[in-house]
């Protein structure tokens, strides 16, 4: 079996850290002609949710998402995640509670998370005029930050501890709003 | 044809222990069938929906070990709904109702429920061997029952389960009597342990050759429990996880260096890199090692490792291990078997370190290699011609690209000719499973040459309904098939009906099949049983012409199965 050609390499592709998806997208035909014809298949692209990556890191690989997709059981999956429990405390309530960082996606779904554990306080204001309760964490060198500030999985990483302070005491405003477009920029 | 009495050919038999040659005995004659049945101790059901419990209980009174198998193998990546079926229920209530002396069963994929264990803990006094893989439908309160019930439990292997951790004291079930234990996995439970309860019991199991611990038991309680287990083969740790300099972990030290009897080490759900220094006295006497759930240990931290493991034939990894630490298993593990290189995941944390040079750099170092599943950022034609060149002895070969349409990475054609050149060198090749760009061409060279293969896994690959056709028409003795995401249609389903009785089941979902063909295969071959699972769930389109999302078909003497739920229709 000789590597025989198969058809024209494919020219098109000139630069290999960019993934070109019209490239691998399957045709009726052999690889290399311009044989497409209508087919009602699905390429792998319209089976996928890609989120781009950033644009300052060539980085080739494409943040794929297909279902069962890389084919890996779920409870490998699972162990994979890990778990990581961080205390929590609230201004004002006499016992802490500990959520898993790594059950959240977002900084969004971690202050959905945490309002739902603590009942009625909200933690930032839809409106974003004076937030009842300023999420602050412990990172790993023992100072106090605000939450949201850096990228979701470096948060994860670095916080050991949440503490709600009630608004007064922070003297900071910062809007939920505003973070929500953060997380947007980072891409997180 | 029988010249023997019955006795003498039941003795004959006894050697015969592939379940496929007392099949095939069975067929020699009438009396060689009726022989053969009565002295059948193991029984293995590759789907359960094949066969009835009771037909298998009237045929093989004499049944010991049973085997089942459920759900088709893409359930394991989501792509089987939740509620399917493969229900153990019938089986365990069928077995109580009648007179079989069960010993043991092995279930793999299959729903379990606490009632129905608690069933079998009681309905059979000589109740060995439980073992279960990937089944789910259970809690921790039917393991008690388990516990209490089965005064000469051996085995108790859980392996990948989905348990509901009630965090009772199932462990506590044990009776003070119970000093049978030969096998105990519970490395998938989730949830805190009695850890007094299993020192008590480890240590009233003097047969105990086999012991894998949950994240839940912490380092002291590992040295503890090894100090009364040194005859132990077998250990899976829990966490492994403490401070270099505490007391716990120098006794530890300690401890393992006096088991001398370990081969196969697994675990380290938790674990520090500066702790794993403990287990090197271990290493030079393993042949298994297990550190695929080891997500704490860097590449460095495996080459370290590894390069004492020179009597490995079997390695479960994961790709932090890195090329470069595939070069150094290549150096040190002279009789690797088995590898197994799982993604670390998930993808944000960029391109994976495992790329086609480790696998090269494996096949020249481990000539005796025979199974290989190897996630990987990108492959080579190249690559693939030599590893085929240098191990041609691959009985089961899984390839699997992050990205699953990926060309080769230096000519950017399709890996085509890379599998093919597998499959032509590796005459032995039973189990496949390719990725990466493939067009038709990878299925000619199939259908081709891979004359021992029995399954074969495709995904995002081919071009038309002859890659499928160059399968079903080649392989001879292919028994499952499954595809997902692959361009074929009517004409590869149609084209040969009678070849579906000839294997286990097929499995096709997002591809180009539609309805009207199912239903014209349903009708052809009435001992099939083909089902159609649509996204939409209970609303069945009834248009012919529409495609369907996920089709499973299977030979059955059952005919259709009375649990299957209201989205899976049976044509």
């Amino acid at each position: 079996m000789s590597p025989e050609s198969t058809g024209t390499a494919r020219s098109a592709m000139s630069d290999v850290t960019e993934l070109n998806l019209k490239e691998t997208e399957l045709t009726l035909g052999l690889p290399g002609t311009n044989n497409i014809t209508t087919s009602s298949k699905r390429a792998f692209s319209e089976t996928t949710v890609f989120t781009p990556t950033s644009s300052s890191t060539s980085n080739p690989a494409p943040k794929a998402q297909a279902v069962g997709w890389p084919p890996v059981r779920a409870s490998r999956k699972n162990a994979m995640r890990g778990c990581k429990y961080v205390k929590v405390a609230v201004d004002g309530a006499p016992y802490l509670r500990k959520v898993d960082l790594e059950k959240y996606e977002s900084y969004d779904q971690l202050l959905t998370g945490l309002e739902a554990m603590f009942g009625s306080l909200t933690i930032r204001n839809h409106l974003g005029n004076g937030a009842e309760y300023m999420p602050t964490y412990e990172d790993k060198d023992g100072d106090w930050m605000l939450v949201g500030d850096v990228p979701w999985k470096m948060f994860v990483e670095s916080c050991k501890r949440i503490r709600l302070l009630k608004s007064e005491a922070s003297g900071l405003e910062i809007r939920r709003t505003e973070l929500k477009l953060k997380e947007k920029t980072c891409g997180n | 044809m029988n010249y023997f009495p019955d006795e003498v050919l039941e003795h004959v038999f006894d050697y015969v222990t592939s379940h496929r040659d007392r099949n095939a005995v069975s067929l020699v004659c009438k009396s060689w069938y009726r022989v053969e049945r009565c002295s059948r101790q193991r029984v293995f059901i590759g789907n359960c929906y094949s066969i009835s419990p009771e037909r298998v209980i009237q045929r093989f009174p004499g049944l010991k070990s049973l085997t089942l198998k459920g759900k088709p193998h893409f359930a394991d990546f989501n792509l089987v709904p939740h509620e399917w079926g493969g229900y153990v229920s019938p089986w365990i209530e069928a077995l109580a109702k009648s007179r079989v002396g069960l010993e043991e069963l092995k279930l793999k994929r299959m729903v379990v429920s606490d009632d129905s264990l608690e069933l079998l803990s009681y309905s059979f006094p000589n109740f060995k061997s439980l073992v279960l893989v990937s089944c789910e439908g259970f809690t921790t309160d039917g393991l008690a029952a388990i516990a209490a019930n089965c005064r000469l439990l051996r085995d108790l292997d859980l392996q990948e389960n989905e348990i509901d951790d009630h965090r009772g004291q199932w462990l506590n079930c044990f009776p003070d009597s119970c000093t049978s234990l030969v096998s105990l996995n519970i490395a998938c439970l989730k949830g805190d342990i009695n850890l007094g309860a299993l020192e008590r019991l480890v240590a009233r199991s003097p047969n105990l050759k086999s012991l894998k611990l949950n994240r839940a038991v912490p380092l002291d309680t590992l040295q503890r429990i090894l100090m009364r287990t040194p005859q132990l083969t077998d250990l899976g740790t829990g966490s492994f996880v403490d401070e270099p300099d505490s007391e716990a972990y120098f006794k530890l030290k300690h401890t393992i260096s006096k088991c001398r009897s370990i081969t196969s080490l697994c675990g380290f759900l938790e674990v520090s890199p500066h702790c794993l220094p403990a287990v090197y006295p271990l290493c030079s006497n393993l042949t298994s090692l297990n550190l695929s759930y080891a997500v704490g240990l860097q590449g460095s931290d495996l080459m370290k490792l590894i390069r004492h493991c020179v009597k490995l034939q079997r390695l479960w990894i994961l790709d932090s291990i890195g090329d470069d630490g595939l070069c150094v298993v290549a150096c040190t593990c002279k009789d690797l078997q088995e590898l197994r290189v799982f993604p670390s995941l998930p993808f944000e944390a960029g391109p994976s370190p495992v790329t086609e040079r480790g696998l090269v750099a494996i096949s020249v170092g481990c000539p005796k290699l025979h199974s290989l599943l190897y996630f990987c950022q990108q492959m080579t034609n190249a690559a693939l011609i030599t590893v085929a060149k240098n191990c041609p002895n691959f009985i089961r070969f899984r390839l699997c690209t992050l990205d699953p349409t990926k060309p080769d990475a230096d000519t950017m054609q399709p890996l085509d000719e890379g599998f093919g050149a597998i499959v032509q060198s590796c005459r032995r090749l039973r189990r496949l499973s390719m990725s990466g760009l493939l067009t038709d061409r990878v299925f000619l060279y199939i259908g081709m040459y891979a004359e021992q293969l029995e399954m074969l896994s495709v995904a995002f690959a081919g071009e038309s309904d002859k890659g499928m056709l160059y399968v079903l028409n080649g392989c001879k003795k292919i028994r499952k098939l499954e595809i997902r995401d692959s361009p074929f249609g009517n004409m590869a389903l149609l084209n040969d009906v009678g070849k579906y009785e000839t294997m286990r089941s097929l499995w096709m979902s997002s591809c180009e099949v539609t309805l009207g063909a199912c239903k014209t295969l349903a009708r052809k071959m009435p001992r099939l049983n083909v089902e159609i699972m649509n996204e939409n769930e209970v609303e069945f389109n009834l248009d012919d012409a529409q495609k369907v999302d996920r089709m499973y078909l299977y030979r059955s003497l059952t005919g259709k199965r009375k649990d299957a739920p209201d989205f899976v229709w049976t044509l």
